[in-house]
């Protein structure tokens, strides 16, 4: 802040000249990108079929309308199958992530020049492709259905799962850790009575978390073969039976609010 | 010492207090999980004859890492990639400037009631529906290409910015801001002065890591027609390419990666 006289009077300034300008340079880089990406993205738009896409909402709309309510008995079974795939996947996330924030933590890892950079490039790549990926390769290596799903929906969830689970190791309170070393504890001991139960709550509001997550993930793990209710989503899509769509979204909907009153629910309860 | 045999009044062992308290809920909560897992187990079907005779097409997979492929298709992986970073510019811009009167109208701290619900409810239903789920209905309206995949990350981007900013809005210090309506401002410059600078430099990191989620989703809804990398590769996986899409998973990494690294400095310079 800066109160230059003009002229005889003060007049107040909210910033430096320099920082002043560092503002509006900025500013002014980033509407220069924003417009040429926009020329780009423009380029390849055919503009005619976004103008009618009001008349395409109302239409569609009129078509979703009322939603096909005998085709709910065929879905159970997806649905199911869509359950089984979050809840699974995240049992297998969290089974491989915990070694691997075991050795991505700076306090814990048994090696800082190999394990660490090998666990957090193991953390980046499961965070980095997402699980629609994941499961378009598992369809084309093992095959169309819940078990692709499943791993697909277990890969993603390792790297973020270590990712928050490794933070929480490394933000321990070493003191803890320290008293437990000092009765003598072997280094097994160290870690089941100084750290675990340290980081037991976070983990288990870190895995619950991840499964409200993955549930609606893996609705959509079907639009590429992988099993569940994106299964019958796709099929009705390319069949254009609108009703049934809309039916698909709701309990799809429904089943998004379910998984996250429980996850909120955990949580208060552990926390 | 005539009561040798008895038990000590305090048992002499230390076990581990329990993570759950009561007793029943601890069981209830272990049999419950057995029951799932039988059932989920028992329910589910795999076909291990299937995924026997995909191995060795994962290996292969596995084996076209070293060395990917960049060269065969290396145009249409580059316009691909381009595009990709083009809608996260275009999206991330666009989500994050709408999501400021919606955050704004859903902080219950600053907006009057009917709007408060208003704009919590729209959040609540933008966030519900899985990126590819919204994807497909944009391009049934837009057409396709960037544009819809454009739309679709801008308004998950709403949904996550607006809730983010909303909750941070209702956590600010009212004492600051009641000191700048005390100057008489108006209701403008109240939220320039008295609420920007609080929530400010939490928001530009969160904005940062909206980035990095754009990116990696527009590498996703090109495989329901809504442009970027994403269609490159639904190709590339379809017509078992593996070494291409090898080279495409590689490069999205690496552009993930970078972006974590960058984003630590922006945050670091802008705090």
């Amino acid at each position: 802040m800066t109160v230059p006289v003009r002229q005889g009077v003060k007049v107040w300034q909210r910033r430096e000249r320099a920082a002043q300008f560092a503002i509006w340079a900025a500013w002014l880089v980033g509407v220069a990108v924003l417009v040429v990406s926009w020329s780009f993205i423009s380029e390849k738009t055919i503009w005619p079929f976004v103008l009618d896409a009001p008349q395409q909402a109302a239409d569609l709309g009129v078509r979703m309308v009322p939603p096909d309510w005998s085709f709910i008995g065929q879905l159970w079974r997806p649905m199911w199958d869509t359950l089984n795939m979050a809840t699974l996947g995240t049992v297998m996330g969290i089974v491989i992530a915990v070694p691997v924030a075991y050795c991505a933590a700076r306090n814990t890892t048994p090696s800082a020049a190999v394990l660490r950079p090998l666990a957090l490039f193991v953390i980046v790549s499961s965070r980095s492709i997402n699980s629609l990926i994941w499961a378009l390769m598992l369809v084309t290596i093992i095959g169309p259905g819940v078990l692709a799903g499943m791993v697909a929906i277990g890969l993603r969830s390792i790297g973020f799962c270590a990712k928050l689970l490794y933070e929480a190791i490394e933000e321990i309170d070493e003191k803890q850790v320290e008293a437990v070393r000092s009765t003598g504890a072997s280094a097994a001991q160290v870690t089941a009575y100084g750290i675990v139960p340290q980081v037991l709550p976070a983990f288990a509001g870190i895995s619950v978390f991840r499964w409200d997550i993955n549930i609606r993930e893996s609705t959509v793990l079907g639009l590429v073969g992988a099993g569940g209710i994106g299964l019958p989503l796709n099929s009705a899509i390319t069949t254009l039976a609108w009703t049934k769509v809309s039916l698909i979204l709701l309990v799809i909907i429904a089943s998004v609010v379910f998984s996250e009153w429980i996850s909120a629910k955990v949580r208060q309860a552990i926390i | 010492m005539s009561a040798a045999g008895a038990a000590p009044a305090v048992p002499r062992v230390w076990r581990k207090p329990p993570l759950i308290k009561s007793a029943a809920l601890r069981w209830g909560i272990g049999i419950a999980v057995a029951l799932y897992l039988a059932a989920a187990f028992g329910t589910t079907e795999i076909n291990w004859g299937r995924v026997w005779e995909g191995l060795p097409r994962g290996a292969r997979f596995f084996a076209a890492f070293f060395p990917p492929d960049f060269t065969t298709r290396s145009s249409e992986i580059f316009d691909g990639i381009l595009e990709s970073i083009w809608m996260t510019v275009v999206a991330t811009a666009i989500g994050i400037v709408l999501s400021i009167p919606v955050g704004l109208g859903a902080a219950k701290n600053i907006a009057p009631a009917p709007v408060y619900y208003f704009c919590r409810g729209f959040l609540a239903v933008s966030r519900s529906f899985q990126e590819i789920i919204l994807a497909i209905f944009f391009v049934k309206l837009f057409g396709f290409g960037p544009f819809a995949g454009v739309v679709t990350l801008a308004f998950a981007t709403i949904g996550f910015y607006g809730k983010l900013l909303a909750e941070d809005i209702e956590d600010m210090d009212p004492g600051q801001a009641e000191a700048v309506r005390a100057t008489g401002a108006s209701w403008l410059q109240w939220v320039n002065f008295g609420i920007q600078p609080q929530v400010l430099p939490r928001m530009l990191g969160l904005a940062l890591y909206r980035v990095d989620i754009n990116f990696r989703e527009s590498a996703v809804v090109g495989i329901v027609g809504a442009g970027g990398i994403g269609a490159t590769l639904d190709t590339a996986f379809n017509r078992y390419e593996f070494d291409s899409a090898a080279a495409i998973l590689l490069v999205i990494i690496g552009i993930v990666m970078l972006m974590e690294y960058s984003s630590g400095y922006v945050r670091r310079w802008v705090q």
